[in-house]
């Protein structure tokens, strides 16, 4: 009985894909939301160290 | 804005800023309904309560196929009409689809153990999938292996689009094989061979599989254009210093 569920004699192979299913899942969220916190982290510091794109850069006046 | 509009990666960026914390929500909200359904969907009248494996498997099984679906197209889109973000979509979708492959494998397998007696056959639908898996491994070890994107996006679209042939043979194999994997009974003509009763509890689930396969994508294209940018920087970086070859 899992969840008010009666799961009878296969229970062990419906809560394994069951939780195969949630740590690929999950795995996935955490590794998109880890990466763009590193590459958020990489864009910040090479932005302190004043490396940044064309586009990002202050307009410079024309001498 | 028209659609060609966000083929600029900053307004696609923009894109995703607006759009990924509705669809964030809207895709746990649908996980929700799906699992409170199958908490209340009966046994099947043959397999008993494995058939909940089936509210896994069957979307796995489908988002393994649309997802190289969706590297095809945008394989076109790098080769065709050189779009900008093209490769970045096909890069952002193969561990994704490589992810659902193997879930579909391994949710397939424990299912098949107490309803077939065994965990494994080499039967063609199962092969075929095991090959797709592969395939996406392959494409993921390419994108890996060529360090400037634009060479290892050609590559790779080279690659997805000679295993586009693997995506029909996929759907087919039930058909054209004898296997001991059963003919489709959801998508088939003259309608699904399943009880409303099951049929529905598994399209929530196909279509929360769906959303969140389109969230994982929008947020990994996200991440790849933010690496993009880090290597281009990294690049300006080296040249500007002293000592280099520029």
């Amino acid at each position: 009985m899992i969840f008010g569920m009666n799961l009878g004699p296969h229970t062990d192979f419906i809560v394994a894909a069951y939780a195969v299913a949630a740590l690929v899942l999950v795995s996935m969220i955490g590794w998109v939301v880890l990466d763009h916190r590193a590459q958020k982290r990489q864009l910040a510091k090479l932005e302190t160290q004043g490396v940044t794109r064309r586009s990002e850069r202050p307009v410079e006046k024309l001498a | 804005m028209a659609l060609i509009d966000y083929a600029n990666p900053t307004r696609f960026l923009g894109f995703t800023e607006r759009v990924l914390p509705w669809l964030i929500g809207l895709t746990a909200l649908v996980f929700a309904a799906g699992l409170y359904l199958i908490q209340g969907a009966p046994d099947d009248y043959q397999q008993g309560a494995t058939v909940k494996i089936m509210f896994l498997h069957v979307p796995s099984a489908w988002l393994s196929m649309f997802g190289w679906t969706v590297m095809s197209v945008a394989a076109l889109g790098t080769l065709v009409w050189r779009h900008p973000l093209a490769d970045v979509a096909a890069k952002a979708a193969a561990p994704i689809g490589a992810a659902f492959t193997f879930l579909c494998l391994v949710t397939g397998s424990l299912w098949g153990r107490p309803m077939w007696g065994t965990y494994w056959v080499w039967d063609a639908r199962l092969t075929s999938v095991l090959v797709l898996f592969l395939m996406y491994l392959g494409v993921i070890a390419l994108w890996h292996t060529v360090e400037e994107p634009s060479r290892a996006g050609r590559a790779s679209a080279i690659l997805t689009l000679v295993g586009a042939i693997n995506i029909p043979i996929i759907k087919w194999s039930v058909d054209w094989w004898n296997t001991l994997h059963q003919p489709a009974s959801v998508v088939k003509l003259g309608g699904p061979a399943i009880h409303p009763t099951i049929l529905v509890p598994l399209m929530t689930m196909a279509v929360a599989f769906l959303l969140l396969f389109v969230t994982l994508h929008i947020a990994a294209m996200r991440n790849e254009i933010l690496r993009r940018r880090v290597r281009t920087l990294m690049l300006m970086r080296a040249q500007a210093a002293p000592g280099s070859a520029s």
